[in-house]
């Protein structure tokens, strides 16, 4: 678990995209750096635009930087990688498949019944017992972030990538779905990722937070959160990080501020 | 006492939805009678003359032959459209190269009333069940390759990306994400173009055959002007087209697919 070397070392990464106008590129991530160890749960957060997703995309391989290095795993990235998968905001569950045939989707190649065993292991994981045979479009929004969720760790993913997964989601499903990842993260040892512009969910669930500036970002703190789990959202502990990032983030815990 | 009341809302349902086309069917047919006797027309028909045209027609064996001969160049030509427009749309909307080389072709040749191309298919394929089914072809292919094209090109960016997060490329993904991904929407395309072989068929047959239901309404026309079997003819058309639409809606009741056109 402590590896000298970190499982993901991002050095000096630069992004511009392309603009509207030509000639005038869009500057969305400047000087980022941050590595995160094995088996760590880092959050990201930063204000919305500020390039996070972009970041995280870089990461899972679907975007190329412009300039630095990121390595994974040892490897430069080069492209998605079925050992490090990405968990989507905007949900990507497949909706013509059953929640049992998605969760299986990344074991296709194995016998069929070490697949039907993993699928029923991590139905049951992630609270889906008897939804197997159930559509996507049957279930509710947090179920079907679970269902992502799931075909991802079923798939024996190393490394989580989530971005804002719980966005959508109201408050007290956000809540419960904040518990059961940590939950899962400590029984199956994963390396999570965690984008979110929440700073409350940051610091419930990280043991770091990275908190990105304005565009053009930049990785402008980190706060480390070390504080037992499951965590009392009234201990002292908890209220100090979180106030830190808010001020870090030029805000106040009540809302004050000009964030956006 | 709950059970008696949801009972009655129930049935009350039942009965708008049977109820009502049936009322305002009997008050067109009345109207419609009405209107033949009043204007003392004696060469268009009643709906009685109609329905004992459809029994006439019945009776020479000609109703379902005509139905049979005008079917069976739809399946044709619809079939071919369906096996050649869908992967062609679906190429189409994949690769670039081939959307930006092909494609405004096709935005030219689709406007072309399928009417427009009867005298090009008469030459080429004479008066024979060729020239029809061409015309069918032709007019349903393009709503089922545009459809399958813009399918493919629409279709949800982070279904792509999760295949491709799971290692999925060249046919695997193709097969897994993009097909499955596409098929509502293919579904609706090749709703459409039934309906639209459907139009054509009819008037195909008008001009380049002697048998079908098109060629009823001309032929009744022509040999002594029985206006009561040109409408029975036309009855006939509308009552199949809406089985044929019926029929493939069904295709979008799988579960596989349903996903796809909101929630009904
Ligand atoms: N493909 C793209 N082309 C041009 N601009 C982009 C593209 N993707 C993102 N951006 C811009 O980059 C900035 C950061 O976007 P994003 O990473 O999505 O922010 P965040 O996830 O922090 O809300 C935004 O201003 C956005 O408009
Ligand atoms: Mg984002």
């Amino acid at each position: 678990m402590d590896n000298v070397n970190p499982l993901i070392d991002v050095r000096d990464v630069w992004m511009s995209f392309a603009g509207k106008d030509p000639g005038q590129p869009v500057h969305v991530l400047e000087h980022v750096s941050f590595d995160v160890r094995a088996g760590e749960f880092v959050c990201i957060v930063g204000p919305s635009g500020c390039g996070k997703s972009t970041m995280l995309n870089i990461l899972g391989g679907f975007l190329k930087e412009t300039r630095g290095t990121v390595r994974v795993e040892g490897a430069p990235v080069a492209g998605p990688d079925p050992g490090r998968i990405f968990v989507f905001q905007e949900n990507g569950v497949f909706p013509w498949l059953t929640v049992e045939e998605n969760i299986g989707f990344g074991l296709l190649q194995r016998p069929h019944a070490e697949r039907a065993e993993r699928v029923q292991h991590y139905l049951q994981l992630v609270g889906l017992s008897g939804f197997g045979r159930s559509y996507p479009r049957e279930l509710s929004g947090g179920m079907r972030q679970r269902v992502e969720i799931a075909r991802a760790l079923a798939a024996e993913a190393r490394v989580l990538y989530m971005d804002e997964p719980f966005g959508a989601l109201d408050f007290l499903t956000r809540l419960k779905m904040r518990s059961d990842l940590v939950r899962i993260w400590q029984a199956e040892h994963k390396t999570v990722l965690f984008v979110t512009h929440d700073i409350e969910e940051a610091v419930q669930l990280a043991d770091r937070v990275l908190v990105m500036s304005r565009r053009p970002a930049t990785v402008q703190a980190e706060v480390v959160i070390d504080l037992p789990r499951p965590r009392d959202l009234d201990s002292p502990g908890y209220l100090e990080r979180r106030d830190r990032i808010f001020s870090l983030m030029g805000m106040d815990a009540h809302g004050g501020g000009e964030l956006r | 006492m709950n059970r008696p009341a949801s009972l009655f809302r129930a049935t009350g349902k039942q009965r708008r939805e049977i109820l009502l086309p049936l009322l305002v069917g009997m008050l067109l047919l009345t109207g419609w009678h009405a209107a033949v006797r009043m204007s003392g027309s004696d060469i268009f028909p009643t709906p009685l003359e109609v329905l004992h045209g459809l029994v006439e027609l019945a009776q020479r064996g000609l109703l379902l032959k005509y139905i049979v001969a005008s079917l069976f160049r739809v399946s044709w030509g619809f079939s071919l459209a369906v096996v050649i427009g869908v992967p062609l749309g679906l190429v189409l909307g994949w690769f670039r190269p081939a959307f930006a080389a092909l494609n405004p072709f096709i935005q030219i040749l689709r406007p072309i009333s399928p009417i427009a191309w009867i005298p090009v298919a008469i030459l080429w394929f004479g008066v024979k069940d060729t020239a029809p089914i061409f015309l069918i072809f032709l007019a349903s292919v393009f709503p089922i390759a545009v459809s399958s094209m813009s399918a493919v090109q629409n279709m949800q960016q982070v279904y792509l990306r999760a295949a491709q997060n799971f290692g999925l490329r060249g046919l695997p993904l193709f097969r897994r994400v993009i097909l499955p991904a596409a098929l509502p929407q293919i579904i609706t395309g090749i709703r459409i173009a039934l309906g639209v072989a459907w139009l054509v068929v009819v008037a195909a047959e008008m001009i380049a055959v002697n048998s079908g239901l098109g060629y009823l309404i001309i032929d009744a026309r022509n040999a002594g002007k029985r206006y009561d079997l040109v409408v029975a003819g036309m009855v006939m058309i509308g009552f199949i087209g809406l089985i044929l639409d019926l029929l493939v809606r069904r295709l979008e009741k799988f579960d596989e697919v349903r996903w796809g056109y909101g929630q009904r």
